[in-house]
């Protein structure tokens, strides 16, 4: 397998990296009439990819992440219903901001800590967001959501229209951006260090680096592409509820995640597809036990693949290859 | 002579378990100097204390004539300062290129670059590669590190500290877990390290130590019981009776 890391990894682009976005634009024009799911993929994956830069690559587990899509997803909601400023973009620039700021101020506390103590930690904080949210009723709805959410047209021309189409073409954009300078972090030499990280922190200090420096600059960046996730979630169903805050969307985003492949970039893609899809026709077919399936399915991928489905894929096509 | 690395009075207790008891030592520059002693006298603590990994209860480190004692390791490093481990501190899962050219980047003060790709830094792979080829390991640094035989894994330990251009380099038993066929290789590259480094080796194989040290210093029970050139630590009268005469009857 090549590397994605360090100074040896190509980073020219491989035709296959090619193949999420062919087949996202296959689907704009093929399937017009589940361009609403799509989107929601679409800003699942943006939600995985993020994670996937802070566990995949710095080795950081949190169970917290959705307070950073949580607290994007109010930003942006609260502004349009309450302050009236509809705007998408610059919507999803100030949310992504306000993430960012809160990944930038908790970032610098749990980084302190490892292990466990770091997972309950996240945990905690993401406890703290949604109680926050449940309580202030005036400002977000408490339990029954937020809505009277309006988002102008994106750059002043395109409505945010019924058959989500708009609200596609404006995610994949969004998550085209987010990937592609994911993508460029990770070839970098700081994503090197972020692996070095992962691998062997004493060492990583034993050669100078600044380790909690370097982790802290990749939780901000982090939050703030899981902010971006969260705006463009509120920005495409024009409603906030409480449930993206808390431990149930972390833990479902890690699943979304693990299933795909942790710490390979385009795991954060398989993933959320699977996932959302096999929720969508398992929540139609089995409206009872349709997470009997995706338990399942993670059951099998953690117990016989380790890499996720991505990891899958790999062993299957250097046994097409054979053995080199 | 210049003192290349200096501690004063450096003590350190785990509660009522003293580890390190007012330790007076000082390493010239280029000297070959090694810190032996029987299991348990603290020698490894000592390390950690001087790399900054562990914090002294009381006295000075000094490197250069400068007082780091409070200093993080990675600004003793910045210094100077390199260390090997004496149980592979390794990137296991990343190429033997890469484990150099971590450190490398480091010090050239590139590491945290998040834009260019890692492979567009060439000086830093040049560098790495370079440093591959002194210890022999051109070959294999496409290769995991985690797959290389378990000595050549050393001598990455040894390339990855000397990456980092330290100007005194604590080598943690250099030589710890290796079949004694192999550790003439690692004796060997250790041999051809620059003179300008000051070196501190902490080893019990005591062949290396005396064929490659020009001065020891014994530590026993966190104290220092002496120093001399090899003869006088091999004819000292309370050496023999601590420590040779433990390991060698």
């Amino acid at each position: 397998m090549t590397s994605t890391v360090g100074y040896a990894a190509d980073p020219r682009l491989h035709w296959a990296e090619g193949v999420p976005w062919l087949l996202a634009l296959a689907v704009f024009v093929l399937l017009p009439d589940y361009l609403s799911l799509g989107a929601r993929i679409l800003t699942y994956i943006l939600f995985a990819l993020s994670l996937d830069l802070i566990l995949g690559y710095a080795g950081i587990v949190t169970l917290g992440h959705s307070a950073f899509f949580g607290l994007g997803a109010y930003v942006t909601g609260i502004l349009s219903a309450k302050v009236k400023v509809t705007d998408p973009l610059l919507l999803l620039v100030v949310s992504a901001l306000a993430a960012a700021l809160l990944g930038l101020a908790t970032g610098a506390v749990i980084l302190r800590t490892r292990g466990l103590t770091q997972l309950m930690l996240t945990l905690a904080i993401a406890a703290v967001c949604l109680e926050v949210a449940n309580k202030a009723t005036p400002i977000t709805g408490g339990a029954d959501g937020l809505s009277g959410v309006t988002i102008a047209p994106v750059l002043g021309t395109f409505r945010f229209d019924l058959f989500g189409k708009t609200a596609y073409l404006y995610c994949l954009c969004a998550l085209f951006v987010s990937w592609w300078l994911v993508r460029r972090l990770v070839y970098s030499p700081f994503g090197a260090t972020l692996t070095g990280i992962r691998e062997n922190s004493v060492r990583m200090h034993a050669i100078g680096a600044p380790v909690y420096g370097r982790l802290l600059t990749v939780y901000t960046l982090s939050a703030l592409l899981a902010g971006v996730a969260g705006a463009l979630l509120t920005q495409t169903n024009q409603f906030v509820g409480l449930n993206v805050l808390g431990f149930e969307p972390s833990g479902e985003l890690l699943v979304m995640l693990i299933l795909g492949g942790v710490g390979r970039l385009y795991g954060a893609f398989v993933g959320p597809l699977v996932y959302l899809i096999a929720q969508d026709v398992l929540a139609k077919q089995f409206p009872y036990y349709w997470y009997f399936g995706i338990g399942l399915m993670l059951v099998v991928v953690v117990l016989f693949a380790r890499g996720g489905l991505l990891g899958i894929a790999d062993a299957l096509l250097a046994r097409v290859r054979g053995p080199r | 002579m210049t003192t290349a690395l200096e501690t004063r009075g450096l003590c350190k207790s785990f509660g009522a378990l003293t580890v390190a008891d007012r330790i007076d030592f000082r390493l010239e520059a280029g000297v070959r100097h090694a810190l032996i002693g029987p299991n348990g006298a603290g020698k490894t603590t000592f390390v950690n204390m001087l790399t900054g990994r562990l914090a002294p209860s009381a006295g000075q480190v000094l490197l250069g004539g400068e007082d780091v004692t409070r200093l993080s390791q990675a600004a003793r490093v910045k210094r100077g300062l390199g260390r090997t481990f004496q149980i592979n501190t390794l990137f296991r899962d990343m190429t033997v290129l890469d484990n150099v050219a971590l450190g490398v980047a480091e010090r050239h003060g590139v590491a945290g670059r998040l834009w260019r790709p890692a492979r567009a830094y060439e000086g830093v792979r040049e560098e790495a590669r370079a440093l591959l080829a002194t210890f022999g390991l051109e070959d294999v640094g496409t290769q995991r590190v985690f797959d290389l035989p378990y000595g050549k894994q050393r001598l990455v330990e040894i390339a990855i500290a000397l990456g980092l251009d330290p100007k005194v380099l604590l080598l943690d038993e250099p030589a710890a877990g290796v079949p004694s066929v192999e550790s003439e290789r690692i004796l060997h590259a250790l041999e051809r390290l620059p003179r300008e480094i000051a070196i501190l080796i902490i080893e019990h194989d005591m062949d290396l130590v005396f064929r490659f040290a020009q001065r020891i210093t014994v530590l026993v029970q966190g104290e220092v019981l002496c120093e001399g050139d090899p003869r006088q630590i091999a004819d000292d009268p309370r050496v023999r009776q601590v420590y040779l005469g433990e390991r060698h009857g």
